[in-house]
């Protein structure tokens, strides 16, 4: 553990995406109490306002505060990236890890359910479901891109289980009458950490996008604000021909600053965990 | 060869069985009741919402049992009756679809072979130089993180209104009407470029990553350190390399499809462009259900189709397959 941390504080990747990703939850979780106003949706100012030293990025076409909505957004996007990405990884996980050390019939069943649902695309998915749903909040909307997210994470675990399943260490333990979810929790779970924290940081930037992209399409949460939402209502009220480009910059923005430190804290991690990858 | 594709087949058919059962199951089990959320538009009045409600549930054939509900659907779809939009009103929903698919079309296909092409192409040249490569790889990663429709509000605000170059909304100016004339092909070109930009540019960082790993991984193999201490051209090894590195990016393009797709349907609401994309938000702001059902149905089919596609190229570019010794998909 010790010999990680001091890679991965050698690791410039990991250090620059460990930065960015800081910097935005911090701006996430004090934002709201340093922004002058504490309703994002409320009417506080003059409309099309740019950026002042009482709005910080201006104010939206109803004089809403874009500072205070961005923040706010933030935490939707943190929100959904941690739950939306952790329930995919963990059903990907299980999945996964029973397709691939049951074996069998269950694992022929469990494979084709996920060889379908990888080729039907998930934002598709994602919209037939959140269209039906008269109210949508954040936390729904993390449940439904966690239920549709989760195939090729089972399909890769799955292929490590199996490759970790006929190691020597695992049939000893087998030999020793140990439980198979013992098996599974005690001796190939372990050999497979380095490969779960990336699926999960992998699974959180794709959860992030594709609630930008829900949301941006007139499904997002019907109530509250979000980083996608602003997007669409600066769209939808012609901030692009108005010229407003601090309604539209900073959500954007945040999203791929998000979105590449977190790849770049997963590249990091690949050549802390991985020796041969480590940078000389 | 034929084991594969009937394997595939079998794998397609499965899935649009599945997504049919979706988008059959998910109206009538969603919480909530949709008719009466497209009701409640009358809610002033009473009279014509009791008629309306009445009419909605004979047109869904709400009132049959389950089972003869689920094969009616079925029936309907093969006759190719997917309602009648509420948007468009009194347009079928096939009609919608069919004028849209093919804006849809001319923007989607060239940006994902044009990107697959030029992102595999800067892969493989940054995975040759080391010093390349790493000032690459970053904004290869930078370029895949971005949203799509934040690219194209980007161009849309910096190269149609800033700089005024390119139209920003709709697919031909609005005094045109559709014709082969050259006026209108220049036209319909210079509202075509930045949907199309938006979506080349963000595809290429997947590609371009994913060649650029796959190019360092075999280069690594054990049959380029042979064909090394054998004395061959850095040249052959890497031909070799590239051949190898390309058939997973296949693979990947099957893959891809789904997120490419979403992407389009985001560029598409930017720019206004009138393709199934701008149809299926009409369809959710107006709650036009048998829309967002059929638009759910053809992006299910096309990606069907797609994948059918790339199969059927894959099974031409490997050997392995083509001459049925097995290979890594079948």
């Amino acid at each position: 553990m010790k010999e990680f941390i001091y890679f991965a504080f050698k690791n410039t990747k990991f250090k620059i995406g460990l930065t960015i990703l800081l910097f935005f939850l911090i701006l996430a979780i004090i934002g709201p109490y340093i922004s002058y106003y504490k309703d994002p949706l409320e009417y506080v100012s003059m409309s099309n306002l740019p950026p002042s030293r009482e709005n910080w990025l201006g104010t939206t076409t109803f004089g809403q505060d874009v500072f205070t909505q961005f923040v706010y957004g933030l935490r939707s996007t943190f929100f959904i990236g941690l739950f939306g990405g952790g329930l995919a990884t963990i059903i990907g996980l299980l999945i996964g890890f029973i397709a691939g050390y049951k074996g069998g019939l269950l694992d022929d069943l469990l494979m084709m359910l996920t060889n379908i649902l990888i080729v039907i695309p998930t934002l598709a998915l994602l919209i037939i479901i959140a269209a039906y749903l008269p109210y949508r909040g954040i936390g729904i909307q993390s449940v439904i891109i966690g239920l549709t997210a989760w195939p090729w994470t089972a399909r890769a675990v799955r292929a490590q289980t199996l490759s970790l399943r006929s190691r020597e260490f695992v049939n000893l333990a087998k030999i020793t009458a140990l439980r198979p979810l013992k098996i599974v929790l005690e001796e190939i779970a372990p050999n497979m950490m380095s490969y779960v924290v990336m699926v999960f940081i992998l699974q959180f930037a794709g959860a992030i996008l594709a609630a930008v992209g829900l949301d941006f399409i007139g499904l997002g949460p019907t109530r509250g604000i979000s980083l996608g939402l602003m997007m669409q209502y600066s769209v939808l009220w012609n901030a692009i021909q108005l010229g407003m480009w601090w309604w539209f910059v900073p959500p954007g923005l945040a999203i791929t600053m998000i979105v590449s430190s977190l790849y770049f804290l997963n590249i990091g991690l690949d050549e802390i965990f991985n020796p041969r990858l480590r940078e000389e | 060869m034929l084991r594969y594709l009937i394997k595939k087949l079998y794998i397609y058919i499965l899935t649009f069985f599945f997504a049919v059962t979706i988008d059959w199951l998910i109206p009538r089990f969603m919480p909530g009741d949709p008719i009466l959320v497209l009701v409640s538009r009358f809610s002033g009045l009473p009279e014509s919402a009791k008629v309306m409600y009445g009419y909605l549930i004979k047109a869904f054939g709400l009132d049959l049992p389950l089972w003869k509900q689920y094969l009616n659907f079925w029936i309907a779809l093969f006759k190719g009756d997917l309602g009648i939009s509420i948007y468009m009103y009194p347009k079928p929903v096939l009609d919608v679809i069919a004028q849209a698919i093919p804006y849809t079309l001319v923007v989607l296909l060239p940006s994902i072979l044009l990107s697959w092409i030029v992102g595999n192409y800067i892969g493989a040249v940054a995975a040759r130089h080391r010093s390349l490569d790493s000032r690459m790889l970053p904004i290869f990663y930078i370029i895949t993180s971005i949203p799509y429709m934040w690219l194209g509000i980007l161009l849309a605000w910096a190269l149609g209104v800033v700089l005024g170059i390119f139209p920003i909304a709709g697919a031909y100016s609005f005094s045109m009407r559709p014709n082969w004339s050259w006026q209108f092909v220049v036209d319909f070109l210079r509202h075509w470029i930045l949907p199309f930009l938006s979506l080349f540019i963000v595809q290429i960082g997947g590609w371009a990553i994913g060649m650029r790993n796959l190019i360092i991984y075999e280069l690594e193999a054990n049959y380029s350190r042979y064909l090394e201490a054998l004395g061959a051209s850095e040249g052959l090894i890497r031909r070799y390399a590239f051949k190898n590195a390309i058939l997973p990016q296949i693979t990947g393009l099957a893959l891809q499809l789904g997120t490419i797709v979403a992407g389009s349907i985001a560029t598409e609401v930017v720019f206004s462009y009138p393709g199934m994309g701008y149809m299926l938000l009409q369809g959710i702001l107006n709650q036009d259900y048998f829309l967002v059902q059929g638009v759910f149905l053809f992006i299910i089919i096309g990606v069907l189709l797609a994948n059918f596609l790339v199969d059927i190229l894959y099974m031409i570019v490997d050997p392995r397959i083509r001459l049925g010794l097995g290979g890594e998909n079948v």
